[in-house]
């Protein structure tokens, strides 16, 4: 993949007219134009972001995007930033989009820049998470004739994104990026992509892209239907042990502080999913932390005995529901979501409220007329956060152990730093023993579990971080071993482009969770998880222009916890923790919430 | 540990936590509730569990005429695991779209989903589900062998069918009607021979002044 051009691309006289030089010299060459100070349709894309706000782009050069790129050179709007490979790209600009509330954008050339694409772009797909993504494609009429670079960009994206455009016209091709930007983050988001052929993007265009908008048959419903918000109150009202689930969505509406105001003025505990952590504070007495999987045994708990379960924003994962036979069974369920499709996809909703977060709950509130009476389901909960702390033992004679690593990033940063993470053990330690009380702070891969998300996406949210004017915010990836060997090479990226991060890699020198889940469920086999030998991530880090530490044991951990903080640019901690430690609770696969396993022997 | 380290507030470091676990009440101490979901997560009594029903339902979707579309709808189709018993796609009187009819096979939750899956892809202007009465029909080109040419003529005509080719071997029949006249049609000329058969998907209208998927219903 290091040569992406194509002499014959290049050398194409059909693809690339010739300007006509006397309607070229009456024009001055502007943002609009490129360097012939023609508009072509890569000046129309440019064109078009710049329209949509958008600020920063992710991606890798490569010769059928390269008209774009070019067009991208006169853009004094957009920053630029060159991953090392485009699963960065594509992370990163997911993970921009988390943070600045806004679609990300990544772009990449036709073949395999589109195809390492993929994964990332399926990684938002899966939650929902707005981004645009712009790939290149060989000229349209050598389009199905197995090209140099060729591939069928939109049949391979079709099943992972919200819709994906194939560029046909110059004129228009910027109105397609519009609608497909606006269409990212307009109801419930979700990544779109646009394929651009090179003679599209080459040839000239006879107009500017209008202003940014969704299709026009594009109408989500904003707020439910009267007559089911009165029922759903009532029911609310009459509640015994009534539990609010929290789910990404409630963050995606930028809804937050309407979910804190509606449980604390109506006194219902809060429950979030795993992408819903920092809706709601999690040291509020009401906040149960999230549950599934590996959540809380107090949220499980709640889970598992609520009677009425108020769910915003959450498609109901099977990591989060378990077996779904024994999910909320004494629950009646008042679903909100903006997507209708969601409403009993999983688990039946009795109450569905299809429209945004916020307004459906601003639409309960009003129409409520007292609060569930809810004490003793109150004081239950509060008695199972006493029954199951999620304490933890650290002798002096073990390694380090991974959970108070995480604690001690907690206590020497701001409530707004912003926590990123790949996927295993480590994801896991870093949402249950980071105290988050900020929504867009916790940014991972939830519903794909990407391994390698960790990195990328730090330096999307560094970048977003900074342009939003947050600077000093800290940006801290928590990494496994094995997730940062995926995607370690984007190291360059953040020394190159002074990023500020600071990755804190949980080195149990195990693919940990398959460990994990080998020694519970086969025989301890550990085909493929155990390494004979881990590279020195430390030295790793130093090769590539950033600094690295190595911690093996506690009085360590702290300072040099400080001094990367302090250091303004990359840097990594390699900690060295006990390789034998788990993650509990655990509710096996399908299992049921209420029975989740504290130790080993209870699984 | 150091004076650096963080204070003991800020972690869950105990010293009568389990090694390489956590403290709290074992699964089996614990209470546990005796209401049941089926698998499509509706609340059941458990003393009664049943499946619910599979049943057909005939959907319509107006869609934007462009290409690509037939593969978008097929592909939501297979990787969402709805079971399709036919597909039929065609221009309509307005040239920017066209009509996809769909025949499913599901349990009635599976129908909802189907249809509001269909109705999230944005070509996809509109979908309903057709009223049980709804006109559906379909057609088969049926060729069987052409030893009895009068015979397969006066059985084609049972059928309201047309004869729409002819040789010394073979006569191909055209047969039009709801899938269950087909299937009928098929069985009865199975007697002269099948040599080959095609059928289209059911297309399908509501009866009357009804709408059957319009821009602006749904």
């Amino acid at each position: 993949m290091s040569e992406r051009v194509t002499p014959e691309a290049e050398e194409d006289p059909e693809a690339t007219p010739e300007p006509e030089h006397e309607a070229a010299a009456e024009h001055e060459p502007t943002d609009e134009m490129d360097a012939d100070g023609i508009a072509t349709g890569a000046t129309s894309v440019i064109t078009a972001l710049e329209k949509a706000g958008v600020t920063a782009a992710f991606g890798v050069q490569g010769g059928a995007i390269m008209p774009v790129y070019d067009a991208l050179y006169d853009s004094s709007q957009i920053r630029h930033v060159m991953m090392a490979h485009e699963q960065g790209a594509a992370h990163a600009a997911d993970a921009y989009g988390v943070v600045a509330s806004k679609p990300g954008v990544a772009l990449a050339t036709s073949g395999p820049g589109a195809t390492n694409l993929v994964t990332g772009i399926a990684d938002a797909n899966m939650d929902s998470d707005a981004m645009l993504a712009l790939t290149g494609q060989v000229p349209s009429d050598m389009v199905g004739s197995d090209a140099f670079q060729e591939t069928d960009t939109i049949g391979v994206t079709t099943p992972i994104t919200k819709h994906n455009y194939f560029a046909s016209d110059p004129d228009t091709v910027g109105d397609a990026v519009g609608e497909a930007f606006s269409l990212a983050g307009t109801g419930r988001p979700g990544p779109t992509l646009v394929d651009l052929p090179k003679d599209v993007t080459q040839g000239e265009a006879g107009r500017d892209p209008g202003a940014p908008r969704p299709p026009e048959t594009y109408n989500p419903q904003m707020e439910a239907d009267e007559q089911d918000v009165k029922v759903a109150a009532r029911a609310i009202e009459r509640a015994e042990k009534p539990l609010l689930l929290f789910g990404g969505g409630v963050i995606k509406a930028d809804a937050s502080e309407t979910a804190r105001a509606f449980a604390t003025e109506h006194g219902i505990p809060v429950v979030t999913t795993m992408p819903g952590i920092g809706s709601f504070p999690e040291d509020h007495d009401l906040c149960l932390s999230w549950a599934g999987m590996h959540g809380t045994g107090y949220a499980n708990m709640a889970i598992t005995h609520t009677d009425l379960l108020i769910a915003v924003g959450t498609r109901f994962d099977d990591r989060l529901t378990g077996g779904v036979e024994t999910f909320a069974p004494e629950a009646e369920v008042v679903h909100v979501d903006i997507d209708p499709a969601e409403i009993s996809k999983n688990v039946h909703a009795e109450y569905p409220l299809v429209g945004d977060a916020g307004r459906v709950i601003d639409q309960l509130d009003a129409t409520m007329e007292r609060s569930p009476d809810a004490r003793e389901w109150r004081e239950q909960c509060l008695q199972w956060k006493e029954e199951y702390p999620m304490d933890y033992a650290a002798p002096e004679d073990e390694p380090l152990k991974p959970q108070f690593v995480v604690e001690a990033f907690d206590a020497a940063t701001d409530d707004d730093t912003i926590v990123t993470t790949g996927v295993g053990q480590h994801q896991m330690w870093a949402s249950q023993y980071w105290t988050f009380t900020e929504p867009r702070t916790w940014v991972s891969s939830h519903g794909l579990g990407t391994m390698g998300y960790g990195l990328p996406s730090a330096i999307g949210a560094r970048l977003a971080a900074d342009q939003m004017g947050d600077e000093d915010r800290d940006v801290i990836c928590f990494d496994g071993d094995a997730s940062f060997l995926m995607t370690m090479q984007e190291l360059a990226v953040a020394v190159r482009e002074n990023l500020d991060v600071t990755v804190a890699i949980l080195n149990n020198e195990y693919i940990g969770m398959v460990r994990q889940w080998q020694d519970a469920f086969y025989e301890r086999r550990r085909m493929a998880a155990e390494y004979n030998w881990c590279p020195e991530f430390d030295m790793i880090a130093e090769a590539f222009g950033a600094r690295g530490w190595r911690v093996d044991d506690y009085d360590e951990v702290a300072p040099t916890i400080e001094e990367a903080l302090d250091y303004d640019g990359p840097s990594v901690i390699d900690f060295h923790v006990d390789p034998a430690e788990n993650v509990y609770p655990m509710v096996p696969s399908g299992g049921a919430n209420g029975k989740f396993a504290l130790t080993e022997d209870q699984l | 540990m150091s004076d650096a380290d963080p204070a003991p507030e800020d972690t869950h470091v105990a010293e009568d936590a389990p090694d390489h676990g956590l403290k709290g009440p074992a699964p089996d101490e614990r209470p546990h509730p005796e209401g049941r979901r089926n698998s499509q997560g509706i609340r059941i009594d458990p003393e009664v569990e049943a499946e619910p029903d599979v049943r057909q339902a005939v959907l319509s979707a107006l869609v934007t005429h462009e290409p690509g579309v037939l593969a978008r709808v097929s592909g939501l189709f297979s990787r969402r695991q709805f079971n399709i018993e036919s597909l039929t796609v065609g221009p309509t009187q307005n040239e920017d779209y066209a009509r996809i009819t769909l025949v499913v096979e599901e349990p009635e939750p599976g129908i909802e989903q189907a249809k509001k899956q269909l109705g999230k892809l944005i070509p996809v202007v509109s979908v309903r589900e057709l009223d049980p009465d709804a006109v559906c029909r379909e057609l088969a080109l049926i060729k069987v062998d052409g030893e009895h040419p009068d015979q397969v003529a006066a059985v084609a005509e049972m059928y309201d069918a047309t004869v729409v080719d002819a040789s010394a071997e073979s006569v191909t029949v055209e047969v039009t009607g709801t899938e269950n006249t087909i299937d009928n049609a098929i069985d009865t000329f199975e007697r002269f021979g099948i040599r080959e058969i095609t059928r289209t998907g059911s297309a399908a209208l509501e009866r009357g002044p009804r709408e059957t998927a319009a821009p602006h219903s749904e």
